[in-house]
Order: C-alpha cells, then structure tokens, then sequence
C-alpha cells in the first residue's frame, strides 16, 4: 500500500474540499455557549427519555404505594393522606431527578466528551451552566408527572393552579442548589453507576427521614428533632403551604437560603475540578 | 508568532507527577509544523499524559511548551484556537446522532445555526458518515465513530491536531479510510501529533518520530533513523512439520543469525534484512525443510524497544496510565 492508493469509501477529493473550506468564525459570546450547551441538554431529554423514566416513575409507585396500601392508617382515608403527601412527593420526585445531573456529569466525564469540550475556545463554565438548562427540564417534567397523577387520583390543592405551580417552582430552585452536590460526586467517583449508588444512598434515606410520608408529632423524639432540621423536611413544609394556598414564609426563606447556601458551596467546587480533571 | 522554521510544538522539560507516579518526567519535543510526527511508545508510557498538557487541559508541574509560538499556561485560550483533540482523548457524544454532534461543535465555534448545519452535512458527506447522519452515535460501527471523531476535530480545521492511537481497534478498511484523512488534512497545512503503539502506522504516516518510555523521549529522528538503531526485522517462519524445527533452526543461525524459537512448536524467527531473509529462505528450500509460510516483519515495537531499553514494551507494570 502506498500513500497514493485511496481506500474505498473514502472520497480524498471531498475530504480535502472539506477541510479547507473553513474560515473560522468569530467565538460565541458567554451567553450562547451556555445555551447551546442547553441545547444539548435537551436533546438528551429526548434521545435517553429512559433517565427520565426511571426519575419519575419510582415516586409515582411511592405515591400509589402510600396513598393506598398505608394512606387510609396513616391519615385516616386515602383522599386525607394525599392531600397531606403529594406536596411532599414532588419534592422526592424532583430531587431524585437531580442525582441525574451528578451522572450524566460523570457519563461525559468518563466517555472524554469532557475533555473535547476542555480543549474548545469557550467560556469556561458554559458546558455546566448549560446542562442546568437540560437538568430544569427534566425537574419540571418529573414534578409535573407527580401533580397530574395526583390529581387524575382526586388531588384538589387549596392553593389552586397557581399554589400548584409556585410549589413546583420552589422545588426546581432548590434542585439547582442540590444539584451541585451530585455535580462534584459525578466529578470524583469513578463510573456512572457508582454515582447512581452513592446519588440515591444519600437522597433515600433523607427523604424518608423527613415529613414526606409521615406528621414527625409520631415519631420518637430523637427522630423528630432530626426531621424537623432535615431540610428536605422544611422544602416539603414550604411545598405544602404553597400548594394550600398559605404561604410558610419562613420555610420557604429558609429552603431557598438552604439552596443558595449548597450552591455557594458546591458550586466553586465542581468549576475547579471540572477545570482540573 | 513562531518565526522562520517553524516549530508547531517546542516543549522543554515538562514534568507530571500523579501522587508518586511521574506520568511524564521531564520530556522534550521539537515537532516542525506542517507534517506528522509520530510519538510511539507503549501504554503508560506517558504519551496521552503529554499530549494533554500541550492541549491545555492540565497543566505542566513544571517545564513549558509552546504551541505554534504560544505558551500553554499563559496563552492557553490562544492555543485552544489552534488545536483539536482527536482519538482516546476526547470523543463524540454517543447519546446524540452524528449530526447533532457535529452542529453542536459548529455552534460552540461560532457558527451560525444556519451555517453550523451546512458544515455538518459537507462533513458527514465527505467523511461518508450521511447515512447514519441521524442515528445514535452509539449504534456506529468502530469505524464510523472513529472518522465522526475526526470530523469533529475539524469543523474548523486546526492548524495542530492530537491525534491520540486513531486506528486502535479499526479493521483494515477504516484503519486506511483513517490515514487517508491525516493525509489529506496535512495536505491541507495541518500540522499532526500522532501518537501510537504502532510502528506500521507510524511508518505509514509519520516523518518524524520520538520515542517515548517511562516518561521520557529515549529516542528521536526519523524513522530511517530508528530502524537503523533497532535493526532491520525479522524473517518468520512457520514449518509444515513441527519436528524439523531444530534442524531448521541451526541451518538458519548458520546461515542468518540468531534464532528465536516462539511459542508455537512449528514457528521460529530471526532477524534479518531482505537480503539476509531471502538466503535463509533459500538454504531451508535447499535442505528440503517445507515451509507453511514465512513473512519479512517490520521490526514490531517490542523489538524497537528491546533495542533501545533492553526489555520489551509489555513487560511494564503498565499502572501508570493516569486519566
């Protein structure tokens, strides 16, 4: 073989045409970095709409599961029960989703789509404030499935629509700061799975330490003290008030402080080890 | 700005250390522009380690480089204009089609949306990737994926390109379809950086080459230069009656040189020119030794390395290749 012979399938002519009819064009702004990065966070949503599946049905068979088999014990009917726990299920709902930025993190981290976005003349933090854009969808789409289960199953907030709708808000705000979290487990831990495992093995057991399922007033005092902290606890206490059409302003103050605060945190961490890494 | 010969890469020295593992101790590179050049070496051995220091994806503990005249710390967003990543470096995305990754670079460079879509499609075209322009990248074959990695490398074309082991793990069609394309792109006045475990490819392509070993360049030149250093290669030959292998062996170490049994009870090796080999092959034929078949090797990277380490590339602990 010499460097002459043209290997089939391969046009040489147009390869060469297609290399050189490049000029470069002027590098995108901040901005329009971000969103394209979006942009691809979307595209996601719908080429893998199975991350999304996984996110959103778990908490809809917690919600059937609670509402019917304990609802009735716990609350006294079924219909008592969901009104007290659907506020608290979409906040489950929306923070499993958020374990799923920490793993497709990690999925291009370990696939060197990472570094291929390193190694481009952009904005350094585009690709992570770009995939929040993807990630918003996907909290807005698992909250919404949990409303629109709980009402096709007789849910009627007292807050209405709007009370509805401010609750899911609030609970999307808050995943943006939870998000972080995950982001720098998704940039330390060696494969996506293992983010997954850790991901759920710290979300699991908070959500159900916390006034999601059950009134804390039962529980043992030690464990009561700890739910009444559990800021999963306070987002639901927030998520609640809302949906009654009474606002808690402390609990929501405190959830978005809550938010703010992780993200202030974490969020410095992930840009350094994503520039790192 | 790089002034008369230029240099596309000009490192001094570069050092990176992982704990207690020196990934890269102390390597120096001088790559003219406008060709390939050839890092070979084994795996860990330190190449990717470099190359994502010259691509300004980590920085140099120490040392320093520059890119087409610019430093890599201190001008790393000029540098990051010039460069692209190809290979096990940096990849596609396989959870999008071929398209959309090739728009989604176009629109991170610049292009309008518009625009982005054109040069995808004159890529997919060219790189006869159109058909499965809309299919996940994770149904692609080796082959396709590999060439969709190239054309992501050069929605702009970069005047320096990493190209990081491009034809592991391709059959021989893509692994051609593959130097076509480094071909044509230096063609076009693309400098590349090629690294790879093969000494065929770096044949292939390359027109000047460094060795790299434990971190460090133990050799350099030009492939002329190397074989030279190394030897010539081997004559292997298989018998069709595995029990005249010492008869065999002692015509050939009489005739050639020393002889290398392998492994395979009818196969044995020995180093020689054409010259040398076709004399051996001779002197079997003449004591009426049938042969199965014989083949006049390059010399493989393991005897590149037994040359000039005195141990082979495999016998490593190979640990130290670091992300």
């Amino acid at each position: 073989m010499t460097a002459t012979t043209s290997a089939p399938g391969t046009d040489t002519a147009a390869v060469r045409r297609a290399i050189s009819s490049t000029p470069r064009p002027q590098r995108p702004g901040p901005l329009s970095a971000a969103l394209t990065f979006g942009w691809r966070g979307m595209l996601k949503v719908k080429h893998v709409p199975e991350q999304l599946l996984d996110a959103t049905v778990t908490p809809v068979m917690f919600l059937l599961m609670f509402t019917y088999l304990f609802g009735g014990a716990i609350a006294g009917s079924t219909s008592a029960y969901l009104d007290y726990t659907l506020p608290g299920m979409l906040v489950m709902s929306v923070l499993f989703t958020t374990v799923y930025s920490g793993v497709s993190l990690n999925t291009d981290l370990t696939k060197g789509v990472v570094d291929r976005f390193r190694s481009l003349p952009i904005w350094r933090p585009a690709p992570l404030l770009g995939s929040l854009l993807g990630d918003s969808v996907r909290y807005v789409v698992a909250g919404t499935v949990i409303i629109v289960v709980g009402v096709a199953l007789g849910f009627r907030p007292d807050g209405g629509a709007v009370g509805a709708i401010a609750a899911l808000a609030l609970v999307v705000v808050f995943s943006f700061g939870l998000s972080w979290v995950f982001s720098v487990l998704g940039l330390l831990m060696r494969s996506p799975n293992a983010v997954m495992n850790a991901g759920f093995m710290a979300i699991f057991p908070l959500t159900f330490l916390s006034n999601v399922f059950v009134d804390p007033a039962t529980l043992p005092g030690p464990l009561e003290a700890f739910v009444d902290v559990n800021p999963i606890s306070v987002l639901a206490t927030a998520s609640r008030s809302l949906m009654d059409g009474e606002p808690d302003g402390v609990a929501i103050v405190v959830s978005l402080v809550v938010a703010a605060a992780l993200a202030a945190v974490f969020l410095p961490i992930t840009t350094r080890l994503y520039r790192s890494r | 700005m790089a002034t008369g010969t230029t240099l596309a890469i000009e490192a001094s020295g570069l050092r990176k250390s992982y704990g207690a593992t020196r990934a890269v101790d102390g390597v120096d590179l001088a790559v003219p522009a406008g060709a390939i050049y050839g890092v070979l070496g084994p795996n860990g051995a330190g190449k990717t380690t470099t190359i994502r220091m010259l691509a300004t994806l980590i920085a140099p503990d120490s040392g320093s480089a520059s890119v087409l005249g610019h430093d890599v710390v201190a001008e790393a967003d000029t540098v990051r204009e010039l460069v692209s990543l190809t290979g096990q470096l940096a990849s596609v995305d396989e959870e999008l089609t071929g398209r959309e990754n090739l728009v989604l670079l176009g629109r991170l460079l610049g292009y309008s949306r518009a625009a982005a879509r054109t040069r995808a499609d004159e890529l997919l075209e060219a790189f006869d990737i159109a058909e499965a322009a809309g299919r996940l990248v994770k149904h692609y074959s080796g082959g396709m994926r590999r060439r969709l990695d190239i054309a992501a490398s050069i929605v702009v074309t970069p005047r320096l390109m990493f190209l990081d082991e491009p034809t592991t793990g391709l059959d021989p069609r893509s692994r051609n379809q593959v130097w076509e394309i480094a071909r044509a792109l230096v063609a076009e006045g693309t400098t590349i950086l090629l690294c790879t475990q093969y000494l065929e490819e770096a044949d292939q392509l390359a027109d000047g080459i460094a060795v790299i070993d434990r971190g460090r360049v133990i050799a350099e030149g030009t492939l002329g230069h190397l074989k030279a250093s190394v030897g010539t290669g081997a004559l292997r030959i298989r018998l069709l009656d595995g029990a005249r292998r010492a008869e065999a062996a002692e015509l050939l170490e009489r005739a050639v040189g020393a002889v290398v049994l392998d492994p395979d009870p009818a196969a044995l090796s020995v180093p020689a020119d054409a010259e040398r080999a076709a004399v051996g092959v001779a002197e079997l034929a003449r004591a009426g030794i049938p042969l199965a078949h014989f083949t006049l090797d390059q010399p493989s990277l393991d005897e590149v390395f037994l040359a000039l380490t005195g141990r082979t590339a495999d016998d490593e602990t190979l640990q130290e290749d670091v992300a």
